[in-house]
């Protein structure tokens, strides 16, 4: 296993050069980008504000509303500007993945909005967007009970490995690839995003939870840190 | 989620303590039954009824244009809706999510399995090719639907006979073949959903146990060997899981493998 070599040569649970930066869009009252190598999201955050129409209007807590998107030029083959149902699938798990550290009873009636674009997708768009858009929330001064860290574990043939790119996305031999996209709760066990493409044993899936509290931990020191720069400019 | 906060309390407080309103063991199966024909113009088509739940899936072959990006392949297509004959809880309208998740989460059990062996489908490289459409509706929902229809489908795809071809090309419904959809035999991809209410999991909701769950993960897998592979996850819902969850699913969705493979082998 350990005589693996991975198309870019990195170690199995060694992420890509990540990039974090809050402030990224004035306008908003939250926004941050965040980058695994060559995928890079943005992502700013509006409110809480009103919701309307008004029937929409959650009496009892905030909506958090995410819309998540590849932008027409981040991939090879053009994608048809507007949503498609996997993008719509995509803001839904990330809704899910961050309202559990929002403390949305404190907003009732509201929506929050987060816009995430990919401006450059070489897979783990996703957990890029994830991690921009807990930052943007965060930045936005949102009360939350931490931040939410994503990245995606996956395989190469037998092999677990952090953090896939395309090329790896797209690996045939053996087993092939599996793209095991996760996110949680800093510093905690709990899990806010599982999804799965691919072809992994059950046995493994305790392995693949481990490199991720190990590689969520390094993202979580990367978003802190941009926070905290942010913070003091 | 529209049932009561009473019944919410109670299921839950119920199911903490390992039992069901239905008195079955939070792992355990509703009776499974697979019959096959629902129509004479699909070219498979297959019913199973998972308790009061009953999901119908039909195999359509269309010939068409191969992908850009896969010229030496067949297409796949899964789709389906929740029609509003189905539940009081379906309006007619623009799908909601539920409805674009359905066929998206039988669509990744089925394609990333590869049960299907799509580069037996080209007729010319580059050129033409069959697509293997599935449609997968709900006829009643009473829960775990999305079992339901990955087991419809799959019923569906074994008993699939592919369309003649006219002399001009064009697929012949009328005239169909005694070649089945080329499968990979040995692969029989199944979908598993666990289901989270308080600190319990459990399998194969009723609707108001599916309402109540405060997050669900489903998975595709299929056996190979002694080993049990995931082919597809994906979990649904704002509460998360922990890591012991995960690892106690993992094992758990193996042995349901087993048992609904077991109770279906002789009808699949």
């Amino acid at each position: 296993m350990a005589s693996f070599k991975r198309s870019d040569g990195r170690k199995v649970n060694e992420l890509r050069p990540m990039t974090a930066k809050v402030g990224v869009v004035p306008n908003a009252d939250g926004s941050a980008l965040f980058a695994f190598g060559d995928t890079i999201a943005i992502a700013a955050v509006y409110g809480p504000r009103l919701l309307h129409p008004q029937h929409m209007q959650d009496p009892k807590q905030a909506t958090l509303r995410v819309n998540y998107d590849l932008l027409s030029f981040s991939v090879y083959d053009r994608k048809k500007p507007g949503p498609s149902r996997r993008s719509q699938e995509i803001s839904k798990m990330t809704e899910y993945a961050l309202s559990p550290v929002l403390d949305l009873k404190e907003f009732p009636s509201t929506v929050i909005d987060v816009q995430i674009y990919i401006l450059q997708a070489d897979a783990g768009t996703r957990t890029a967007g994830i991690n921009a858009a807990s930052m943007a929330l965060a930045h936005a001064g949102l009360p939350m009970k931490n931040l939410v860290c994503s990245v995606a574990i996956g395989k190469q043939d037998t092999t677990v490995v952090a953090d896939l790119t395309k090329e790896e996305e797209d690996f045939h031999e053996g087993e092939g690839a599996t793209d095991f996209p996760l996110a949680k709760i800093a510093n905690s066990d709990q899990f806010t995003l599982v999804q799965l493409d691919g072809n992994i044993a059950t046995e493994l899936v305790a392995e693949v939870l481990e490199m991720a509290n190990e590689t969520c931990a390094e993202v979580y020191e990367v978003q802190k840190k941009a926070l905290k720069a942010g913070a003091t400019q | 989620m529209d049932i009561s906060k009473n019944t919410f309390e109670a299921m839950k407080t119920l199911v903490e303590q390992g039992k069901r309103f239905d008195g079955r063991a939070l792992t355990e199966y509703r009776a499974v039954e697979i019959s096959y024909d629902v129509s004479k113009a699909a070219e498979g088509s297959a019913r199973v009824r998972m308790g009061k739940t009953e999901v119908i899936a039909g195999v359509k072959l269309t010939l068409d244009k191969p992908y850009p990006d896969s010229p030496e392949k067949g297409n796949l297509l899964v789709s389906g809706d929740l029609l509003p004959l189905a539940s009081p809880r379906y309006e007619v309208g623009p799908p909601k999510f539920d409805a674009i998740e359905l066929p998206r989460l039988v669509d990744r059990v089925i394609r990333e399995s590869h049960v299907i062996e799509l580069d037996k489908l080209v007729v010319k490289a580059g050129e033409k090719v069959w697509t293997v459409i599935i449609d997968v509706y709900p006829l009643n929902d009473d829960g775990n639907l999305v079992d339901a229809a990955v087991l419809a489908a799959i019923a569906a795809l074994k008993q699939a006979k592919m369309p003649g071809v006219t002399e001009a090309g064009f697929p012949d419904y009328k005239h169909r073949t005694k070649q089945a959809v080329p499968l990979a035999k040995e692969l029989v991809p199944l979908s598993v959903t666990l289901f989270k209410l308080g600190n319990a999991l459990f399998i194969d909701p009723t609707r108001e146990e599916a309402e109540a769950a405060e997050v669900k993960c489903n998975f595709g897998l299929t056996k190979q060997g002694k080993k049990h592979m995931i082919h597809s996850a994906q979990k649904t819902g704002a509460k998360p899981f922990t890591q012991k969850e995960l690892e106690t699913a993992a094992i758990l969705i193996g042995e349901k493998y087993d048992e609904l493979y077991d109770k279906l082998k002789k009808v699949l």
